[in-house]
């Protein structure tokens, strides 16, 4: 009925999905500026050239499916899609590898399930998989962070000129993450891997200690914000210190690691303020979140400890979107007025 | 000062918004009380229940404070003239409502004495009985004047032990500041307003709720309370803290139980207002002709409380303020949170109007186009009763009722928080509105058919008994008659029946089919002689059948009614094939055969020749008019009939009633017919040289003029007038039903089924208005199209949700006709029972019940074929 146009409420504040959106996008600068720091320019030329891809993908898509283009493309979305991906690439992979995953993030992942609101998987982190899982070997190409042995920062033009193939020099830079290495190890204590190994740093790998607490910063901002609340990524951190400290067994030969290597190495803080919340492929009320973000952090301990590949928080995330439906099921508040 | 006080433990509202609160603007200076200001137009359905009853009538001079309505059942109050006067009319005038539709109202034309009523205070009310003051306070028209005008009496009349008693001080919109106003200056009274209620309900403590940021209104209510067992208690400000159930929940912990009332938890609430008014009502005889109203928003000059007449139309409040009709982009009744705009600025203030707020376009801008949900679960941290909006939101687009109600839609309780936070503009509450109105209907249609279920298992219960006593009767009279009669009758009455089943070229002794093979071996004859032939055939045969009816008449015979049904059936056939005579006779069509006027049937058949001869030599336009004029003169005569039987108490006025109502039917598309054969001629002017002593062409200057006016009307305006006539037909006949249903009267029915009729067709009306009306309305406020988009989703979503329900194709086509057929089966029962029993009182409704069986029958047989 016309009449419905003018019901309550008539009062709205001044929250928009863009704003929120903006929001996200502010809160990477600590974490984008560490990665930059320690890994070179390789991060900033990523987010350039993946922001410029997504766009021009999500200008495609929307034309296609008929959609009023300016509408959608103000709402920030394919942006924050396309720097969260820009994020947990190697700075320094090929040009053509962040190309075939923003494609896929935006087309297929976003688009084909229905565009914004819709994707049951969060796009940045499908993309992520399935470059993992197709092309390993770019996928793993670390640089060094400043600070290793041997390690040099590397300028813009380097890192151009590297991502676009013009002069290779990843080969030179490359060095284990430090989660690869705890892994591999069966012989070293805790201990005598922070001496053995110049990546180590202090307790989560040199560099990755400072990109995860740039991350920490940004996500205490937004929930400072009330972008979202803390039910999942605190209980994610919380689960992982857990988990983590029950295998840390003192820190022997066979040890998982530290609660502290665990929470500041690879990609948590990232995963846990800026993947997991992600609201779209997540579970919706307060209990559901806390189950969803415990999950996750269960599940990236075993696969960082017991899985194939180095980092586990895109996997993990995944695996519990496809959960999120049966955890919304079983954790439906209480209404008031309800037993309690 | 009392700022001492304990400090009482309070609960935290779940969720909740902070909305800029947009009070102080209103709140500079006191409470205006206005004269009266104009015209009065006080609605009968001011409340939550059943609209009043008006108990006055147009003409009648009224005083201030006079009953003019009086309460209809339990749930309902009275309505007071605010003002002295003369009643000037009794007639739908526009309401605040969302709906924008038009209500009954009462209209008075101050006579401008202003002078009261004799009033009857109760000064010392400790003594009256607790049942005389309830009445009191509901003859004295209190209902809640916080928003939802519930009867205050229906509250306060609770047996239960009552642990608290809730004063809601709350006010917790934006904008409105007429409950701290009124808290600021007449404490006192609301006080004394307080004891009195505490003497009804008796509470162990008595609370009065208020947000923290009223200080003044907290200071003097501190004072006014100083050493009364009632305590003013303070708790944060948020957004909607103010609803009962909230309050509630801060107050004291407890919770209403879903679908419960507060009593069930010990708790009565009632609001600022209604206590004032109870205590007016009491302490000074005064019933509730007025109330305070905040006048606010950027689009008015003067922004403050005023003490208005009820009944005072809006516009004019609106122009006292200095109303800038250009800056404001709606006027919205109530807050900005759960108010809703007025449609009509003609409508008046009722007792529920607390605010009227004009707002700037910058002010309150309309919402921009929403956005896809990205479920950041913003509105679920902002819901107050813990409720999952997002989801809500996605089983409203998928229409899943069974996810709504699993998800408790229907303890949303529509504040708007969740629509206010959300980032994505999402008109949420309007989707949660609609989707209920959806569940409700589905609800009530369940209702319906496990209604007519059970009486219908009831019926068939009451069927089989009495068939099986009827048929013990039966065999005991068959035998009696086996008796009687002689072996040759019998064989002759079968013979008759078998003969009247048409098997062609039998005996020849038989003059049917004599005549019939005849007929068939003129075959080759000229058509008219073949006509000649069939007419002279039939009208043997009628007189033959005649003769046996009047033979079977003088023996009462069991096959009466066969033979009167095959006669109605020679006679029709017999009519036709006059027709066909006369049509081939062609130039001579006045050569009836000659008429033997002692045969009531021939008299019959030429009188229906003549005048259909005469009509056929009539313009269609006169045709028209004859009918109308012939019609109108039968339904003066069934009327004045139906009276007569009604009030004899005889069972044929329903009968006659129904065919009332078909003639009506009739005339209306007679005359409608004849509207549009005369469209340039008369519409122009009206209704020329009436004879007005002459009913019939009264009746159709009437018809005319109403017709004229309804084209006068935009298609809207008609569909809308269209719909309130519904609506009082649907509400008049809903009332009949139920007290026929409470009579276990038989017409439930058929008055059911005539309810249905008239259900459709407002729904119908309904959907066609809102087709038409964002087409209308964009014209209308070309400021405001935005949102009045037809490609709105809302709109679009309950536009085929309406014509979905229309079609009623959520019925598969089996189910349909499975219910069809059930529903015939059902109706045939029915018929067969009542015809037995015409029967055996020897009614002459036998023949009338026999045909129309005869008609379901075959519908049904139809219907199954179509199932195979
Ligand atoms: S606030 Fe709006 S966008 Fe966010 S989850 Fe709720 S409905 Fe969706
Ligand atoms: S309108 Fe309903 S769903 Fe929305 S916040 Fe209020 S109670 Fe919750």
């Amino acid at each position: 009925m016309a009449l419905l146009n003018i019901t309550s409420p008539h009062a709205h504040n001044k929250n928009h999905t863009a704003w929120v959106m903006q929001q996200v996008l502010l809160a990477t600068i600590p974490g984008v500026a560490a990665l930059t720091y320690f890994f070179g320019a390789g991060t900033l030329i990523n987010i350039i050239w993946c922001v410029t891809t997504a766009l021009i993908c999500e200008w495609i898509m929307l034309k296609w499916r008929g959609k009023p283009v300016a509408f959608y493309l103000k709402d920030y979305s394919a942006i924050v899609t396309a720097v969260l991906l820009a994020i947990a690439l190697p700075p320094y992979c090929p040009w053509w590898v962040s190309l075939i995953g923003i494609m896929f993030a935006i087309m297929i992942a976003k688009h084909l399930y229905g565009g914004l609101g819709y994707n049951p998987f969060n796009p940045a982190m499908v993309a992520y998989v399935i470059l993992l899982i197709s092309l390993p070997v770019q996928m793993t190409q670390w640089a060094a962070p400043l600070g290793a042995d041997g390690a040099s920062w590397i300028g813009f033009k380097a890192a151009f000129l590297n991502n676009f193939g013009f002069a290779p020099i990843i080969d030179a830079h490359t060095m284990a993450t430090v989660l690869d290495v705890m892994k591999q190890n069966d012989s070293l204590t805790n201990n005598q891997l922070f001496e053995e190994y110049s990546q180590f740093g202090h307790f989560g790998g040199l560099g990755w200690e400072w990109v995860n607490l740039g991350f920490l910063m940004g996500g205490l901002y937004l929930l400072s914000r009330k972008i979202f609340t803390w039910h999942t990524p605190i209980s994610m951190l919380a689960a992982l210190a857990l988990v983590s400290l029950i295998g840390y067994n003192a820190g022997g030969s066979d040890s998982g690691g530290s609660p502290f290597f665990h929470l500041f190495s690879g990609a948590t803080m990232l995963g846990a303020f800026f993947i997991a919340t992600d609201p779209v492929s997540s579970a919706v009320s307060r209990k559901g979140r806390i189950a969803f973000g415990a999950c996750i952090g269960v599940l990236v301990y075993i696969i960082r400890v017991y899985g194939n590949y180095p980092d586990a928080v895109a996997f993990s995330v995944l695996l519990m979107n496809f959960a999120a439906p049966f955890i919304d099921h079983y954790t439906q508040p209480r209404t008031y007025g309800y037993n309690k | 000062m009392s700022a001492l006080k304990k400090m009482r433990k309070t609960y935290k509202l779940r969720g909740g918004i902070h909305p800029p609160e947009n009070k102080t603007q209103s709140l500079q200076s006191p409470i205006d009380v206005l004269p009266v200001m104009g015209e009065i137009v006080l609605p009968l359905g001011m409340h939550i229940g059943a609209p009043a009853e008006a108990i006055v009538e147009v003409g009648q001079t009224v005083l201030k404070g006079e009953m003019i309505a009086k309460p209809k059942g339990f749930v309902s109050t009275a309505i007071h003239a605010s003002t002295s006067g003369t009643v000037k009319a009794i007639e739908h005038r526009p309401i605040i409502h969302a709906s924008g539709m038009t209500a009954p109202c009462i209209v008075i034309e101050p006579d401008g004495k202003d002078q009261w009523t004799t009033l009857t205070p109760i000064l010392n009310y400790r003594q009256s009985e607790k049942n005389d003051l309830l009445e009191h306070i509901n003859n004295s028209g209190i209902a809640g004047m916080g928003g939802a005008g519930f009867p205050s009496r229906v509250k306060l009349a609770t047996d239960k032990t009552i642990e608290q008693l809730i004063i809601n001080g709350t006010e917790c919109e934006p904008y409105i500041t007429a409950d701290d106003i009124l808290m600021q200056e007449r404490a006192a009274e609301i006080v004394e307003g307080i004891e009195i209620l505490q003497h009804l309900v008796n509470p162990q403590e008595t609370l009065i709720g208020v947000e923290d940021n009223k200080p003044e209104a907290i200071n003097a209510l501190q004072a006014a309370t100083q050493g009364k067992n009632i305590e003013v208690v303070v708790f944060p400000t948020k957004y909607p803290s103010g609803g009962e159930k909230q309050l509630i929940q801060i107050l004291t912990g407890k919770e209403v139980k879903s679908g419960g009332l507060p009593a069930d938890v010990g708790v009565v609430c009632q609001n600022i207002g209604s206590t004032y008014a109870i205590f007016r009502a009491v302490k000074h005889g005064e019933p509730l002709i007025s109330r305070i109203t905040t006048l606010t928003g950027e689009a008015l000059t003067t922004k403050k409380n005023v003490e208005v007449r009820l009944g005072t139309s809006v516009q004019q409040l609106l122009d006292f303020a200095g109303f800038h009709a250009s800056r404001a982009n709606r006027v919205i009744a109530g807050g900005p949170m759960m108010g809703f705009s007025i449609p009509s600025l003609d409508a008046p203030v009722v007792k529920t109007t607390n605010c009227l707020l004009a707002p700037e376009s910058n002010e309150l801008p309309l919402p921009p186009e929403a956005q896809p949900c990205i479920r950041c679960g913003m509105c679920s941290e902002a819901c107050p009763v813990s409720l999952l909006p997002q989801q809500l939101y996605w089983f409203a687009q998928a229409k899943d009722q069974e996810g709504l109600k699993k998800h408790h839609l229907m303890d949303c309780i529509e504040c708007g928080a969740c629509s206010y936070v959300c980032p994505s503009n999402i008109p949420l509450v309007q989707y949660y509105r609609a989707s209920k109105a959806d569940i409700r209907q589905t609800a009530e249609d369940q209702k319906k058919a496990d209604y007519a279920k059970t009486r219908y298992e009831a019926r068939l219960a009451r069927i089989e008994k009495e068939e099986a006593e009827k048929e013990a009767k039966k065999q005991a009279r068959l035998k009696k008659a086996a008796a009687a009669t002689t072996a040759k009758e019998k064989s002759e009455v079968k013979a008759a029946v078998e003969r009247t089943k048409a098997a062609p070229a039998e005996a020849t002794d038989d003059p049917v089919a004599a005549a019939i093979a005849r007929a068939k071996a003129k075959a080759d004859a000229s058509p008219l002689d073949k006509a000649k032939d069939n007419v002279a055939s039939l009208e043997k045969r009628l007189k033959k059948a005649q003769a046996k009816l009047d033979a079977a008449k003088a023996n009462n015979d069991e096959n009466l009614a066969a033979f009167e049904s095959s006669l109605t059936k020679l006679q029709d056939k017999l009519t036709t094939a006059k027709a066909e005579l006369e049509k081939l006779q062609g130039e001579a069509p006045k050569a009836t055969p000659e008429i033997n006027t002692d045969d009531p049937v021939a008299a019959a058949i030429a009188r229906a020749q003549a005048s259909r001869a005469d009509g056929e030599s009539l313009s269609p336009e006169d045709k028209l008019n004859k009918d109308i004029e012939s019609l109108t003169k039968r339904i003066k005569a069934t009327e004045t009939k139906v009276a007569a039987a009604k009030e004899n108490g005889d069972e044929k006025a329903e009968i006659l009633e129904s065919s009332l109502t078909k003639m009506q039917d009739k005339l209306t598309t007679a005359q409608n017919e004849l509207a549009k054969l005369q469209p340039a001629k008369e519409a122009p002017q009206a209704a020329p040289a009436v004879d007005e002593n002459d009913p019939v062409a009264a009746a159709i200057a009437r018809a005319q003029a109403k017709r004229s006016g309804d084209e006068a009307l935009s298609p809207e305006d008609k569909l809308k007038k269209d719909i309130d006539g519904l609506n009082k037909r649907i509400n008049a006949t809903q009332e009949k039903v139920a007290t026929a249903k409470e009579n276990g009267d038989d017409k439930a029915e058929i008055l059911e089924s005539s309810l249905n009729k008239m259900q459709d067709k407002l729904k119908a009306a309904e959907a066609e208005l809102a087709k038409l009306q964002p087409a209308t309305e964009k014209t209308e406020d070309a400021a405001a199209t935005q949102s009045h988009d037809p490609n709105d989703p809302v709109a679009a979503a309950i536009a085929r949700a309406q014509a979905k329900r229309e079609q009623s194709s959520d019925l598969s086509p089996e189910e349909k006709r499975e219910k069809d057929i059930a529903h015939l089966e059902k109706r045939i029962k029915l018929t067969e029972e009542k015809l037995s029993e015409a029967k055996d009182a020897g009614d002459d409704k036998a023949e009338i019940l026999e045909s129309s069986l005869e008609k379901l029958k075959t519908k049904l047989a139809d219907l199954a074929a179509a199932e195979d």
